[in-house]
Formats: C-alpha cells, structure tokens, sequence
C-alpha cells in the first residue's frame, strides 16, 4: 500500500507537467490545427531559463516570472515567423517546421548555457510529508497545486471571458467566428503565448525534481503529446486527465514491472489507445466531410 | 510510361558511373555512398508519404530491425550475413503488416503519433536489451561476405550502393506508373473518391507501408554491414524525422526529389561542422526556411518555376 501510494505520488508529479505540456498542445491544436512539436522546448525553456536568472542573481519571484515570460515571448515570434506563412500547408511540412523550430531553441540554449546538468532548489524545502508510510516531496504539492490553479484558471478563462469564449468559437469554426467580427490572428498568437508559457510553468515547477538540461524537451514534449492524444486530441478536460494518466501509469510500470522500460509506457498506451479508441478518452465523435 | 521519365534514370546513372573517378578522395567517396544508401531508404518512404499520403514518423524503427538482425543473428547465432538480412526483412514486413491495419485506420496527426510512438518502442527495446544489442553502446557487425568474396573496400561498397540506387530508381519509376502507383496517389487525393471507384484503400495502404518497411530493413542492414558498427541511434526519433524532412524537403511524391532530399540533408551536417556548436541551431534554420518558403519541396518547387514537370 505504502509502495502503491509512492508510485502514486511521483506519477501524478510528473503526470502534471505532462498535463501542462498536453493542454499547450491543445491550445495550439485548437487554434491551428498545427501539432507543435516545438512543446516541448518551451518545458527545456521554462527550467533552464530559472535556473540561469536565479543564478544570474534575481530574486526567485522575478526569475520565475521572466522564466514564464521569455518562453512565451519565443512562442508568439515562432507563431508570426514561421506558423503564420503557411497557412493551410500539409500536416507534414507543418510537423517540419516545428521539428525545425524546436533543433534552433534546443541549439541556441546548447550555445548559450552548454550541456551541463542544472537543478533549482525546491520551493519550500525539502522535508518531506509522510502520508500512510509513502513520501511526497513539498515540491509535489507545488506542481500539483499550481497545475490545479493553471487548470481553473483556463476553466474560468474560457467559459466566462469574452477573449477565451472568441478563443473557442475559432477553434470550432474559423470561418464563422470570423463572420462574427473575432479577430482569429489574434487568436492565433495567444494560443501560442499561451501554450508556450503553460509549457514553461511545468518546465520550472519540475525541475527541482527532474533535473533539467538543453535535451529534456523531446522526451518530456512527446509525452505530453501522448497525454494529449489519450485526452482526445483538442479536448482542455482529457489532455489533464490525459497528462495524470500517464504520468502514473508510467511510474506504476517503472515501479512493478520494469525501470528499464520506463520511457516505453507511454508510446505502447498510445498504440493501445489508438488501436482501440482512436478518438481518445474525451474526443467526440465526428465525420470527416467528404 | 513517358518517354522523358527515364531520361532522369540515364542522367543518374551517368552519375554514378562518373562520380568515384571525380572524388578527390575516400571521405567523399564515403560520403556518396551514405548519400545513395539514404536515398534508397527516402525512395521507399516517399512512395508512403509522398505519393499514398500516409506520413510514417518511425521508419529509423525498421532500419534498425535490420541494422541489428544483421549484427545480432551473425555475431550470437552464428548465422549467414546474407541470411540474417533476409530474417530482419521478413521480420519488419511482419511487424508492418501486423501494424499496418489498425495504424491506417488513422489520420493525420494520430497517424504519425502511432508511428512515431512503434519507432520510439523499437529504439527503446534496442536500447535495452543489452545482453544482446550491447545496450546504449552498440556493437560490431560482421564483414559481409559473398560467394566468398569480402565486401570491404569504398570502392566496392560504391558499386554495390549505385547498382541499389539505380534499381531503385528505376522500380519506383515503373511502381508510380503502374495500375499500383496509380492507385497510390488516387487515394492521396481523396480516399472516399478512389474507394467508390473500386480501389482496395486498406489493402494498398498495407502494402505500400510493408513494402517501405521492408525497403528501410534491407538499407538499415546494408548501413550496418558498410559501417560496421551499429548504436541505437540508427533507430531513434531524431532519424526518423531526418528521413522525414529529405523526403518533404526534395518533394513530397517526386522521384528525383527523394535523390535531391537525401544527398543535401546528407551533405548538411558535414557541411555545419565547420560551425562548432552552432550546427543544431543552423539545422534548424534551414529546415524551418525550405518549409515556410517551398512547402511543396525542392524539386517540385523548382520544376514549377522553369515549366516542366518533375
């Protein structure tokens, strides 16, 4: 039970940013039909960029705020530059294009802060809480609480504000929501200053944990591209459920049946998921029109 | 068949036959044989991608099945190169086809998450299974050997790459051409529309996949047998996209662009090395740059331009 709760705990930390990452996916998905394989750069960004301001010596809350800032700043000047040109472009060159987005940031990031291995200290220490024999981390209860904020904020942002309900009206129908006098360019660049610091917030609030280095985009982004296909591709609500789901089977599978095989979890759920439910958990039916 | 197609063929050809008195030395000649193995590879993929429209974002997966059939089963098993090829073959048309009906039931973005996801399974396993794979470090392949003379030289390598390329070429010309081909890109531009008109869509889609498949097997062996030496990194994501972004950028369903993809991109990193440090991030630059201002590719692109067709 103890060991149950362990594994517990540690899955639904990381599940979180990978919760963070799936709703940045959905967000742009949403948006622009675009798959950002850029995603998980911003996570890369969000951490290493903490870490190089408070080094840099800033005080933490200005750190973090300029480590959220940056990323998303990087993620409108890729949505202008490179996503906006090529409207309606094949899935694949679209995918190329963000492959290509994510080799400059990873490689610039390479450039500026080498290859080394970097960690922040955790937020509120770290004595860890002890709950029915298993551990969790002060630093858990961060990522979970602030994932949970994020979550309602989004919630709040969407169904009760007029710039989140334009938002959902484009990701329904561009066409007609711009009959309706919604400006979908604009739109278009929030998602990404949006996703992009969703990205970044999971990037810092993981890094305590995880360690972070230029590198750790591609694995953390493709997970979080699985949690958001289990989601349901496009879905707010899956791509958190998506995000926690794999974050726990995944330590479930690393703890009971192999460490080894960690890192492969997530890619044989998804294959299972597609096989068998192609649309995801929470992804409505619907007709492709001929 | 058009008369001019095979017009290309004989200026490839050409080429080929001209190219190892030319190359100044065995770093080049190097080169143009990595460059006509990756090009063998591109044609099979972009038969899938290119021309039936189905992206595949794990193929390095099925280079690598062949990559290590062709170390494992000679160095453990005690097999014949020539035979342990043939395995890693049967063995990735297998996977493919297991995979190949409920992958294709997908679309778009899930099509290549389900791909992606078996390429990075693959690469895990290969990683892993150190007992046998030599884990992260890799390991040594075998000479390969046949009717008792050793393939070891560049310059026999060459010849052996060339003739591959030039069937190749020559196979996909004739595949695109025929009542297959033509099926193949019927249901491209529209699956709904080919299937009312008779097509067998699951049935090509299975094919052309298990025969890309097998085509990347074959180059995956052939790679490791030249290099001798194979690491999991033969079969991880970042090559999968590499064979990805030749096919798109030389020209997404054209021959010719699959050649002209491969050899820049396989040009390319030699070329950025001279920008210590700096490669990754002008990678990047001009994978974003040939995308946003040719997304239909090189090849195609160019051919609009000057009026003729590709």
């Amino acid at each position: 039970m103890a060991q149950f709760l362990q594994f517990l705990f540690s899955g639904m930390t990381v599940g979180a940013t990978y919760a963070l990452a799936a709703l940045g996916f959905t967000l742009i998905y949403n948006a622009s039909n675009v798959i950002n394989f850029a995603q998980g750069e911003f996570i890369m960004l969000g951490g290493m960029l903490a870490v190089f301001f408070t080094q840099a010596g800033l005080p933490l809350p200005i750190a973090l705020v300029l480590a959220i800032l940056v990323p998303a700043i990087v993620g409108v000047v890729l949505e202008k530059l490179a996503i906006e040109p090529v409207k309606g472009a094949e899935t694949v060159t679209l995918i190329i294009i963000t492959i290509g987005a994510s080799l400059v940031i990873r490689g610039l990031i390479q450039v500026w802060l080498g290859k080394g291995t970097h960690s922040l200290p955790a937020f509120s220490g770290d004595v860890p809480i002890e709950i029915l024999g298993a551990t969790l981390m002060p630093q858990s209860l961060w990522v979970l609480g602030v994932t949970g904020l994020v979550v309602v904020a989004l919630w709040y942002f969407f169904s009760r504000t007029l710039h989140g309900k334009a938002m959902l009206a484009t990701s329904f129908n561009r066409l007609a929501a711009e009959l309706v006098g919604i400006n979908t360019s604009w739109v278009l660049f929030m998602s990404f200053a949006m996703s992009a610091a969703l990205g970044a917030v999971g990037g810092i609030l993981v890094t305590p944990i995880t360690l972070t280095s230029y590198d750790v985009g591609i694995m953390l982004g493709l997970k979080g591209f699985v949690a958001a296909v289990v989601g349901g591709l496009g879905n707010g609500l899956g791509a958190v459920l998506g995000g926690l789901l794999v974050g726990i089977l995944e330590a479930m599978g690393a703890g009971y049946i192999s460490s080894a095989y960690k890192d492969a979890i997530p890619f044989v759920l998804i294959l299972f998921m597609l096989f068998f439910m192609p649309r995801g958990l929470f992804g409505g039916k619907s007709t492709d029109r001929v | 068949m058009k008369k001019n197609a095979y017009v290309g063929l004989y200026i490839v050809i050409a080429i080929l036959l001209v190219l190892p008195f030319v190359l100044p030395n065995s770093f080049y000649v190097d080169l143009a044989i990595r460059m006509a193995i990756n090009a063998v590879i591109v044609l099979g993929l972009n038969l899938l991608i290119g021309f039936a429209g189905q992206i595949s974002m794990g193929h390095a997966g099925f280079l690598g099945i062949g990559a290590y059939a062709s170390a494992v089963l000679p160095t453990h098993f005690g097999w014949h190169p020539l035979l342990a090829m043939g395995a890693g073959a049967v063995a990735t048309g297998l996977l493919a086809a297991l995979v190949a009906r409920p992958i294709f039931k997908l679309k778009g973005h899930y099509l290549a998450m389900a791909t992606l996801g078996l390429g990075i399974i693959i690469n895990i396993v290969l990683r892993t299974e150190a007992a046998l794979t030599g884990g992260p470090d890799g390991m040594p392949v075998p000479a390969l050997g046949l009717l008792g003379f050793e393939l070891s030289s560049d310059k026999h390598w060459y010849w052996v790459v060339a003739l591959l390329l030039s069937v190749s070429v020559w196979a996909s010309l004739n595949l695109i051409d025929s009542p297959f081909g033509r099926a193949l890109r019927a249901l491209h531009g529209s699956e709904v529309a080919s299937q009312v008109a008779g097509v067998d869509v699951v049935r090509y889609k299975v094919s052309i996949f298990v025969i890309s498949a097998v085509f990347a097997s074959l180059m995956g062996s052939v790679t490791a047998h030249y290099v001798g030496f194979v690491t999991p990194n033969f079969a991880d994501f970042f090559h999968s996209i590499e064979l990805v972004t030749m096919v798109v950028i030389g020209g997404m369903a054209s021959v010719y662009g699959s050649l002209v993809g491969a050899v820049l991109l396989t040009a390319l990193p030699q070329a950025l090395a001279t920008f210590e440090g700096w490669e990754t991030v002008a990678f990047g630059t001009i994978l974003m740059i040939c995308m946003i201002f040719m997304p239909r590719g090189l090849v195609p692109t160019l051919a609009a331009k000057f009026g003729k067709g590709a």
